[in-house]
């Protein structure tokens, strides 16, 4: 094995900003990293054992204990348990006689659960030694562990067919579905690859691009809108021995499935949108950050990529363009949701722990390796290319006042046909309600747990900059979910799990959060506590990175639109109850001793 | 004017704040001007004889008695004051809030090194000891506290001020020094 390592270390040249690679491939040859393992990165890299640790215990599909031969992940998003994930886990456990978080005693099965791995439209989902596997059922469960332990190769175990589209290609093989419901300006097929490095770039100046791309108002994908156009001019201007353009595939906010598709059918337009990028910023480095639950697309990605060098739309004077290098490598994460902030991000590509920077410096400035950096998301980028050869009128056309163009949403939850919808900007809430066939709706989660919980009275407000915001996630709600115990708990364990640590107040405000409002739940609330969940969220507004500034957002807008929900939970005409309970806090101690609670007089 | 009733207890603390009240050195003689105490241990009265206008807490609760003690405090005062970080936060006691009762009472009377004559290697389990709480709690997660007083200790002025301003009704000055961070 030491050989092995050996090998892997010196294949990335022992660049210690390579480990997010090197640690995956230890693992894929030893199925976890060991003691020994760690010394030889320690050793090799020139890197401490800790920093080495501290990486590996960051990341969710890391481990430095041994795992299962077959390796379950099941999805545990608020859409999964909708659809019956409980009776899913409850076989997985029986079939292969393992706790969810554990390993099966003969070494066989480790099963744990995992974020939203990006297939809420076809939930209960589950990443089986890097497949995927969706619309599991205990029936499903039982044929696939039989197909395992009888030693079926993991790429025969699905009966289902593929997905359709492209995932149908030999290289991506996949039973995921496309759900394309609604195709808009940009999922539209009216796109000759490559048209615009072969047509316009050698024509156009980087400034000239840089205009058409202001012009056109695009703003960013992801969720947080910044002008794109703005967002290049500042990376062509910074200073800098090399400049990078890193394409956001790190699409982790729970609900969001958009980029999975645009990746699956569209990456010459994301990927082109990346070369025009790297054109208009006079960039050299391009990078994809691809997120590890869509690792079933890698094979299929590295082949566009060929393909891109083969016709010289990458590499050196790109389409003889003199002077215009430029080359994309994908760069696979490991599991955190952290890593969708771009300066989290941009660390975890510098083969580090995911924690947000401080800012400023913006990565514009400096970024990836200091250099000057633009991260922008996948949609933002897709969209380029057919702005360059329509026109920035066109898109202007598009959309609303505030925001121009279309928005790919990834719809889910009670609907009857979940998929990806693209609409313009400004389309209400309650046309998209009825596009995905949504009825008997109580609530909807817009842009995930990080966006707001609206409910019937703001169904009429639209998706805008300046109304409800969004990078894409809409999960439906109807009135038979419970919004608090399901919904709420949900999404406040999602950021418990997912919050870096770095910042006191994301780290501890969270689960102080919960417990207070677990104590609402459990009809021991009094009126001043909801106000207190309100007042105390407050203080994650102090974070570091927009998950902390978000995390209490699950509270905040569902005690503002849902408040009658908590009211029904408190205790009327009680003013003070601190929930303690006597009896349950000296039961461990008192079974420890071997000894009967006294609690008379008390 | 009649003078206030004081009644004070240190629960899962280490006496430093009681400390700190004498600390406030001879202006004692003229707290005692203003106030009678009860209940506490500076007098050693053991139950409440009277209605007391402010009880002072030190310490967080890590046992069954500690609860009871609080509980009859919160009964007999009109205003409650948390004193100290073990009051307010559960303080040294609560670093062992992460770890499994069963495993901090094996490792203090099984396992660890000063267990020597503990030969008969039992817990001790008589039903005449308090019961340990599944973890410490400071004093607001069990009953309604009115005040808190930050410090480890409080420093002698911030109590004297703080008893001070109650008992005058007058505004108490909390300079940035005294509730800042660290």
């Amino acid at each position: 094995m030491k050989e092995k390592i050996l090998e892997i270390i010196s294949n990335y040249k022992k660049d210690k900003t390579r480990l997010m690679d090197i640690l995956h491939d230890i693992q894929g040859v030893a199925g976890y990293v060991d003691e020994e393992a760690i010394e030889l990165l320690h050793k090799e890299l020139g890197i401490s054992t800790s920093e080495v640790r501290e990486v590996i215990s960051f990341y969710h599909f890391y481990s430095s204990e041994p795992k299962g031969k077959v390796n379950i992940y099941l999805n545990d998003s608020i859409t999964a348990v909708m659809h019956g994930r409980e009776a899913v886990l409850e076989a997985f456990e029986k079939e292969c006689d393992v706790k969810e978080g554990s390993v099966s005693e003969d070494g066989e099965f480790g099963l744990y659960h995992t974020s939203c791995i990006g297939m809420n439209d076809q939930e209960p989902a589950a990443i089986i030694n890097g497949k995927m596997f969706t619309r599991l059922t205990p029936y499903r469960v039982k044929e696939i562990v039989k197909d395992l332990k009888n030693g079926k190769d993991i790429k025969e175990l699905i009966y289902e067919g593929d997905g359709g589209g492209r995932n149908a290609l030999p290289e991506i093989h996949s039973m995921v579905c496309n759900n394309i419901r609604r195709r808009g300006a940009l999922l539209t097929h009216d796109y000759t690859p490559f048209d615009v490095t072969s047509n316009i770039l050698g024509k156009s100046s980087p400034e000239d691009i840089i205009s058409v791309v202001e012009e056109s108002n695009i703003r960013g994908r992801g969720g947080a809108g910044f002008p794109t156009g703005m967002k290049w001019k500042f990376g062509r201007k910074a200073k800098g021995e090399h400049h990078v353009v890193i394409c956001n595939a790190d699409e982790g906010e729970p609900g969001t499935f958009k980029d999975r598709v645009l990746l699956t059918e569209f990456p010459e337009l994301v990927f082109e949108g990346m070369v025009i990028a790297g054109y208009a910023v006079g960039a050299d480095i391009g990078l994809l950050y691809l997120r590890y639950e869509y690792k079933y697309l890698l094979k299929y990605l590295n082949g566009v990529l060929e393909e891109m060098r083969s016709k010289n739309v990458l590499g050196n004077n790109i389409n003889g363009i003199e002077g215009f290098n430029f080359d994309i490598r994908i760069q696979l994460g490991a599991g955190a949701y952290i890593c969708g902030e771009e300066s989290a991000l941009i660390e975890s590509l510098e083969g580090k722990r995911g924690e947000p920077r401080d800012k400023p410096p913006f990565p514009v400035e400096k970024g990836y390796m200091n250099y000057p950096t633009v991260v922008n998301n996948v949609e933002t980028l897709a969209s380029i290319p057919k702005i360059l050869t329509k026109g920035a009128d066109w898109f202007l056309g598009l959309g609303d006042k505030a925001s121009s163009g279309t928005k790919v949403l990834s719809i889910s939850g009670d609907c009857n046909y979940p998929g990806i919808y693209e609409v313009e900007w400004g389309t209400t809430i309650k046309d998209i309600l009825d596009m995905s066939g949504a009825q008997n709706v109580q609530a909807i989660q817009v842009a995930g747990p990080s966006g707001a919980l609206i409910g019937e009275k703001d169904f009429g407000r639209t998706i805008s900059y300046s109304d409800l915001p969004t990078g894409g996630s809409m999960i439906v709600f109807n009135k038979q979910r419970d919004i608090l115990r399901d919904v709420v708990m949900n999404f406040m364990n999602f950021f418990i799990e997912e919050s870096c640590g770095s910042c006191s107040t994301c780290r501890n405000m969270t689960t102080v959060l919960k417990e207070r409002f677990v104590k609402i739940l459990d009809g021991k609330g009094v009126a001043s506590d909801i106000d207190d969940l309100l007042n105390w969220s407050d203080v994650l507004k102090v974070s570091r990175c927009g998950l902390g500034q978000t995390a209490a957002n699950p509270i905040t807008t569902s005690v503002t639109n849902f408040r009658h929900l908590y009211e029904n939970l408190i205790q009327k005409d009680v003013e003070f109850d601190s929930g303690f309970d006597l009896e349950e806090s000296v039961k461990e101690s008192c079974a420890a001793v071997g000894r009967q609670p006294i609690l008379h007089n008390m | 004017m009649s003078k206030k009733v004081i009644a004070t207890a240190s629960l899962a603390g280490c006496f430093g704040c009681h400390m700190s009240i004498l600390d406030i050195d001879e202006r004692i003689i003229d707290l005692v001007e203003l106030v009678e105490f009860n209940k506490s241990p500076v007098d050693d009265i053991k139950k409440f004889t009277k209605r007391v206008d402010v009880g002072i807490i030190e310490g967080g609760c890590c046992n069954s008695e500690n609860v009871e003690n609080l509980r009859y405090f919160r009964e007999n005062c009109d205003i409650l004051i948390s004193l100290g970080e073990c009051a307010i936060m559960g303080g040294l006691p609560a670093l062992r809030n992460g770890i499994p009762i069963k495993e901090c009472l094996e490792e203090a009377y099984l396992d660890g090194p000063t267990v020597g004559l503990n030969s008969e290697k039992i817990i001790p389990n008589d039903p005449e000891l308090p019961m340990i709480l599944d973890k410490v709690y400071p004093c607001h997660e069990v009953v309604k506290v009115d005040y808190y007083l930050p410090g480890c200790p409080p420093r002698a002025d911030l109590i004297w001020d703080a008893l001070v301003a109650l008992l005058t009704g007058s505004e108490m000055d909390l300079p940035y020094e005294v509730i800042k961070f660290d």
